[in-house]
This record gives C-alpha cells, structure tokens and sequence, in this order.
C-alpha cells in the first residue's frame, strides 16, 4: 500500500554512536578466496556482482587463498610489510611531531598502509598518481625520500615546495606522484585527463586516480566517470572507503547505491570491491586494472574496503562522534598484522624478525627525522624566505607582483 | 593582406598553433564535429584529426578539469567554454588548481592551458548568455586575463596564450565576432572584411600578453576600455567632440600599467569603461590604480561607466548596455569637473 501520510524527510544514520557497542553484523564479509578472478577484457555487464561482494585474498589462518593469490613473491612480500611498517613509523613521529609543535598540521594513514603501498607496486615507472592526502604510501614504496617529506611537513628551509603548502601535500612527479591541492576531488578528473593525454599521445603510461567515500559526492567524481566511460581513458579510478569522512559516517555520501564501486556500473566501467586491509588482495586487484588500462580496455572503478582507525587529521577528536573500541572490531583486521601473520605462516618471517625490524625502522624514521629538522621545522630553525612567497606563481613575474615585493621589501 | 572575421582569426589561431606543435589540442561542447556554437573551431578536426579535436560532455569543470590533467601530461589543451556564463561549475578548477598548480607544487607540475570563452551581451542573450566575469578572473592569482578587441589582436593574442606557460582565461566578446560593434544597435555593423584591424595576416605571429594599445590618440581624456567599449568609446568621443585617448588594454592580467600612467597623466582626466556589472568590476581596480599613480595630476574624479548592477536583462538589453550616449555624459561630465 501506498504512504498517504505527511512526507517525512530521511536523514541516514550510522548504525551506533558514542557509548554504543560497535556493530559492524551489516558488513558482509565474503570467504577469502571466493571472488572470481575474471580475464581483463571481461564484459563488465557480466561482473556487476563484483561490485557489491569484496575480493579477498589472506584468509583468518593467513594464507593466501583463491584466485587472486600468487603473484608476489616472498621477497616482495617482505618488502611489503616494511613499507607498510615503515609507513606506520613514520606517521607515529609525524603525529608526536605535530603535538610537539613542530608543525601544524598531520594526517596519518593508521589501517589504511595496504591500500596504497600495496598500489604503488602495481604500477610502472612513469604511471602517474593524482593522490588525497592519505595516500603517503604510495611514496614511501617507491622510494622517496623520508627526510624530503619531513622537509616538506616541517615547512623548513629544504622544503621542495618552499613553504607553500600545508604539511603532508607533497609533490613528485620523477615518482608519479600529483602535487595534492587539498581541495577535495578535483584531483579525480584531473587523473583522468592525464590518462586522456597519454592515449592522445599513444604512451603507455597509465593514470591513477583517488578519492575518499565522502569525496565521491562531489560533481567530480561524476565528471571523472563520464569522462573515462566516454574517453575510454587509461586509468584507474580508487575510491577509499575508509567509512568515516571526518565525522560523517560514508552513508551520507552513499546514499542508496548500495557501495561505492556501484557508481561506476551506470557508466559501463567495470567495478570491483577489493578488501583494503589485505596487501595481497588490493596488489592484486589494482594490477588486474592497470593490465586492463595499458590494453586500451579503458577504466576500473575500485573500491578499497578499509577503517580509518586514527582521527581524521591532527585536528579532529573521533571519540565525539563513533565508539572507542570501533576500530578494534572492524571485521577486516590490521593490515600490518595480516601480513606479518601470513609470512609468519609461510615461514619466512616471525614475531621476533618483526620486533627487530620495527625497532630498526623506528630508528631509520628518527634518523631522517634529525637530518629534517637540522634543516628547521615550523616555528625554529631555517624556514622558507619571504621572497619564496611571491616567487613561482608565473614562470615570469608580472609587473604588479613584482611591486609588491618590493613593497614587502624583499 | 587577407581580411578575416574574428571568428575566422581565432580559428586561424588554432590552426597555425596545432600545425606547429602537436601538444596543443582542442575540446569542447560542440567544438569537434561540428565546429562551435560560434564556428571558431569549424574545420580543426577534419584537419587534425579526433585525438586532436574532439567533443566534450556538457561538463565545464570536467572540459578544465581534464585540460588540467593533460596540461600536466605535457599537452597544451586549449579549451572552450560554450558561454562564459557557463564557466561557473569549472571555476573551482580554474583557481584553485589551474591557477596554483605552479605555485604550489614550486613548479614539479605547471598549467599551460587556454580557457576560451565568448563574453559580453548584445546579442539578446539574456542573463545566462551575456555576462562579463572578467573580474572574477583578474583577482585570482595565478591566472591571466585577456579580451581581445579585433581579429589581428585576437589571433596574436590567443596564439600567444596558447603558447604561454601558464594559464590564460581568453575571453572573446561575442559581439564584435562579425564587426567591430559600437553599440548602436539600431544601426548596420560594419563588417571586418571593411575594418583595417580586420586585416589579418597568415601564418604565425604574436601580439604580446600584458600590452595595451592606443586606439585613439587624444589629450583631453584617457579612456580605459576593452573588448567591445573600445569601439562604444569611439563613437562617444566621436559624438561628443572630445579628444579622448582611448586605450584597448587588451590584457587585464598582466596589466600595462605603463601606458595607463603615460596617457592619464597627460590628460589629467580618465573615464574606465566596461560592459560588466560595476561593483567590485575591473573598473575598480583601474580606477584605484590610475588615483595611487597619477593623483597629482588628476584634474576631475575618474568616472566609472558600466553594466548596471543588475543580472542582463532580456528585453531591456539597450537599457543595461553602456552604449555611446552614457559613456558620452561621462566624457562631458569629466571634462566639465
């Protein structure tokens, strides 16, 4: 029967709120393994359901299971964990940095070190990433150099981005790696205009483009899908649902679609949901969508199952608005510890192996953190000049500025 | 010397720029097969080719969003916004990121893109087809502004533009596509193919961002005007009888400050005229600039002829349009205080 009564106005909830018992029963979890591995020019009208299932590869016992398991080696594994380790370090002493007053501002990755350093491993030299601001890892598996991102969050007189920018929007093109605005998703289809260029050019570089769930309410996001389903652009198109947009839990964004990656069925781009706390599963996957991009086989949508179980940003307090204990019951575990477990099962890691090498990292991260700040940090030391600030806004300064900087005197 | 239409000279401009470098590509709504709303890229696609010149979805920040994204590819995207009253949802791209990819990222990635627009009413364009936003690019830093007057200046300009490293807004005012309008609207237009400055050479050259032009040397009064007033500022120093020296400025950013400064303080007087609304309008700025520069040699108020502030009205399009008769009451008045 028909409602006849007074409309009433919908506003989405999430399931408990502070003092409440985390719940996460509406999170269907499928089997680790049970996912279909689909060739890379599968019809996506056929993988639709793979859109609202979530691919898995490390099973409860640690092992690697079904048909996306097998293609890293022990080795790179290993490399694996110590990225994610070292990624986990490093936002520790950023964080203690900020509260020390070093600077002003930090964002950590805590939960959430598989998605992009497990990424960063699918592409090739050359591919481009257009970032959010939690995508550090993405450098640090490829290699950057810590001491250069601490410049750079210390705002200091080695920053390569002369104390423009707030701490933890880096920039590197030599490592595929889009200068992050801090807007949110206009990087989304910027992403996918690179990935339009490259095939303009007949390259063979790819584009990776990434948002988080909140984000994906923006008109961007829309524009970037229709742009890669129209252009068949050669690019990856992330969405990081790490459940939480700030204090906005992601049903508000969502909406009624179901998932995230079910955005991308109404454009014809296939759309796969992958478990974002599980490196093996999110290398996998993501590899899977650059084979598809660099054979002209056009846009993947992936969704990135993952739990933002640190604050926001240095500014923001969760305890206000989820319940303490929700990060803990998240059903998709640690990505760290899922990965250490699994080499531990494979027997070419152990407890006592992971113990050394977190007190190494630890010190190899506070070792780059003392040569950073050798160089200043916010309030101390050397900083950018003044003169910084009027400079590289044009490749050539406009009369007008240049008055102005004289008028400041420098 | 070949005479061209505007539209014909911004044409050639993107002829000329993807026949010498194959960095620079053309999109937009209705741009590819069919050549523009207003014909300004009719031929380029055929001539060069889809990967080259191609259609866009209607989606303004999406055309400058990707553009952006290419530009950093190392392409030389040079897009169009069907209306400049469309350019609305790609504003966020254009100045918070167009704008400072340079800056922010200390030059790893830049923004050499052109934003083509046609700008400017008289046609019965209603609100939504004939706004002026110039101002709305002029204070953001990192951009730059130009609003060529004739198809000589719009051809080097916009190969100039698309040849510079950073990004220009090109704003084309769509009233002087066929002729150079002086917004007597009851009468006949000249067209270009009878105007010198319709005279346009083939092949490449420049006409410099940031240099403004006298369009007519005069020693009672320096008039400040771009795009379509250049030529409503001629008929009211025609009709008025007063020697007004009218600049085109041609660039709004960077602006010729130089000549300003030259002409006002040998006039001692300045009217700034423009066809966008009046507060906080460019005008503003000029007028600001012309009284810190040349306050001692002011001899009346600089005056400010503009679109009223109000949206552009349909129906009462000539009563909104700065025509020759309020520019000319400025002309007097300033030259009687």
């Amino acid at each position: 029967m028909a409602d006849a009564g007074m409309l009433r106005f919908h506003v989405p909830e999430p399931e408990v709120r502070p003092g409440g018992t985390p719940d996460f029963s509406n999170v269907p979890i499928p089997k680790a393994g049970s996912a279909p591995r689909p060739e890379i020019d599968v019809d996506p009208r056929t993988i639709r359901d793979m859109a609202f299932s979530i691919i898995r590869v490390l099973n409860r016992d640690g092992e690697a299971v079904g048909p996306w398991a097998g293609l890293l080696s022990d080795e790179e594994l290993l490399e694996g964990l110590r990225h994610m380790m070292t990624l986990r370090s490093f936002d520790a002493r950023m964080q203690m940095a900020q509260r020390q007053g070093k600077t002003s501002f930090y964002m950590q990755h805590l939960g959430e070190e598989a998605v992009s350093c497990a990424f960063r491993k699918a592409l090739a030299a050359g591919d481009m990433n257009f970032p959010t601001y939690r995508q550090a890892g993405l450098l640090i598996a490829d290699g950057y150099s810590m001491v250069t991102m601490m410049n750079q969050i210390y705002s200091n007189e080695a920053d390569p981005l002369k104390g423009r920018q707030l701490p933890i929007m880096y920039s590197s093109k030599e490592h595929g790696f889009f200068s992050i605005s801090g807007n949110l998703a206009t990087q989304y289809i910027q992403a996918v205009g690179w990935a339009m260029a490259s095939a303009i050019s007949n390259d063979s570089k790819i584009a990776a483009a990434w948002i988080g769930d909140g984000s994906t309410a923006e008109s961007d996001f829309h524009s970037a899908l229709v742009f890669a389903s129209t252009y068949k652009a050669p690019v990856i198109l992330n969405v990081v649902n790490n459940q939480w947009a700030i204090s906005t839990f992601q049903g508000i964004a969502r909406g009624g679609s179901g998932t995230f990656a079910a955005r991308g069925l109404g454009f014809g781009i296939p759309a796969l949901r992958v478990d974002g706390n599980d490196y093996l599963a999110v290398h996998a996957v993501a590899k899977w969508a650059a084979e598809r991009a660099r054979a002209n086989l056009g846009p993947t949508l992936i969704e990135y199952v993952t739990y933002r179980a640190g604050a926001h940003s240095s500014s923001d307090d969760p305890s206000a608005y989820r319940p303490k204990a929700e990060s803990d019951a998240w059903p998709l575990g640690d990505p760290v510890i899922r990965l250490k477990n699994h080499l531990i099962q494979k027997g070419v890691w152990s407890n006592e192996r992971h113990a050394q090498a977190e007190a190494e990292i630890l010190e190899t991260v506070i070792a780059a953190q003392k040569e950073a700040e050798s160089h200043g940090t916010l309030h101390a030391g050397g900083k950018p000049s003044t003169r910084d600030m009027f400079e590289g806004l044009y490749a050539e300064m406009p009369p007008h500025l240049r008055r102005q900087r004289q008028q400041a005197g420098v | 010397m070949p005479r061209r239409t505007m539209i014909e000279a911004i044409r050639d401009a993107m002829d000329v720029s993807m026949a010498r470098d194959e960095r620079v590509i053309v999109f937009g709504e209705d741009v590819g097969f069919f050549g523009g709303v207003f014909r300004c890229t009719q031929g380029l696609q055929a001539k060069y080719g889809k990967s080259r010149c191609f259609d866009a979805p209607i989606n303004e920040s999406g055309i400058v969003g990707s553009a952006i994204g290419m530009a950093a590819y190392g392409l030389k995207p040079c897009v169009e916004i069907q209306f400049a009253d469309y350019m609305y949802p790609a504003y966020d791209q254009l100045t918070q990121e167009a704008a400072r990819l340079r800056y922010r990222s200390n030059g790893d990635f830049t923004c050499p893109i052109v934003v083509r627009m046609p700008t400017g009413g008289g046609i019965f364009g209603g609100q939504t087809h004939s706004q002026s936003p110039e101002a709305l690019f002029t204070h953001v830093s990192g951009l730059k502004t130009v609003v060529p007057s004739n198809p000589h200046d719009a051809k080097g300009l916009l190969i100039a533009a698309i040849e510079d490293p950073d990004p220009v807004i090109f704003l084309e005012p769509k009233r002087l596509y066929n002729g150079p309008f002086d917004g007597h609207h009851d009468r006949p237009v000249t067209p270009w193919s009878k105007h010198e400055l319709g005279e346009v050479a083939d092949g490449h050259y420049t006409v410099p961002l940031g240099k403004a032009v006298i369009r007519r040397p005069g020693s009672a009064v320096t008039v400040l005007a771009y795009g379509t007033m250049v030529y409503v500022a001629q008929a009211a120093a025609e009709e008025t009888g007063i020697d007004a020296e009218i600049i085109d400025l041609r660039t709004l950013l960077p602006l010729d400050l130089d000549t300003i400064v030259a002409s006002v303080k040998k006039t001692g007087r300045c009217v700034v005229v423009h066809e966008a609304t009046l507060t906080s309008g460019f005008g503003a700025e000029l007028s600001a600039l012309v009284q810190e520069n040349c306050f001692y040699h002011l001899e009346a108020p600089v005056a400010r002829v503009a679109g009223w502030d109000t949206p552009y009205p349909h129906a009462q399009e000539w009563d909104y349009f700065p025509g020759p008769a309020r520019v000319g009451r400025a002309l007097i008045e300033t030259m009687g205080a």
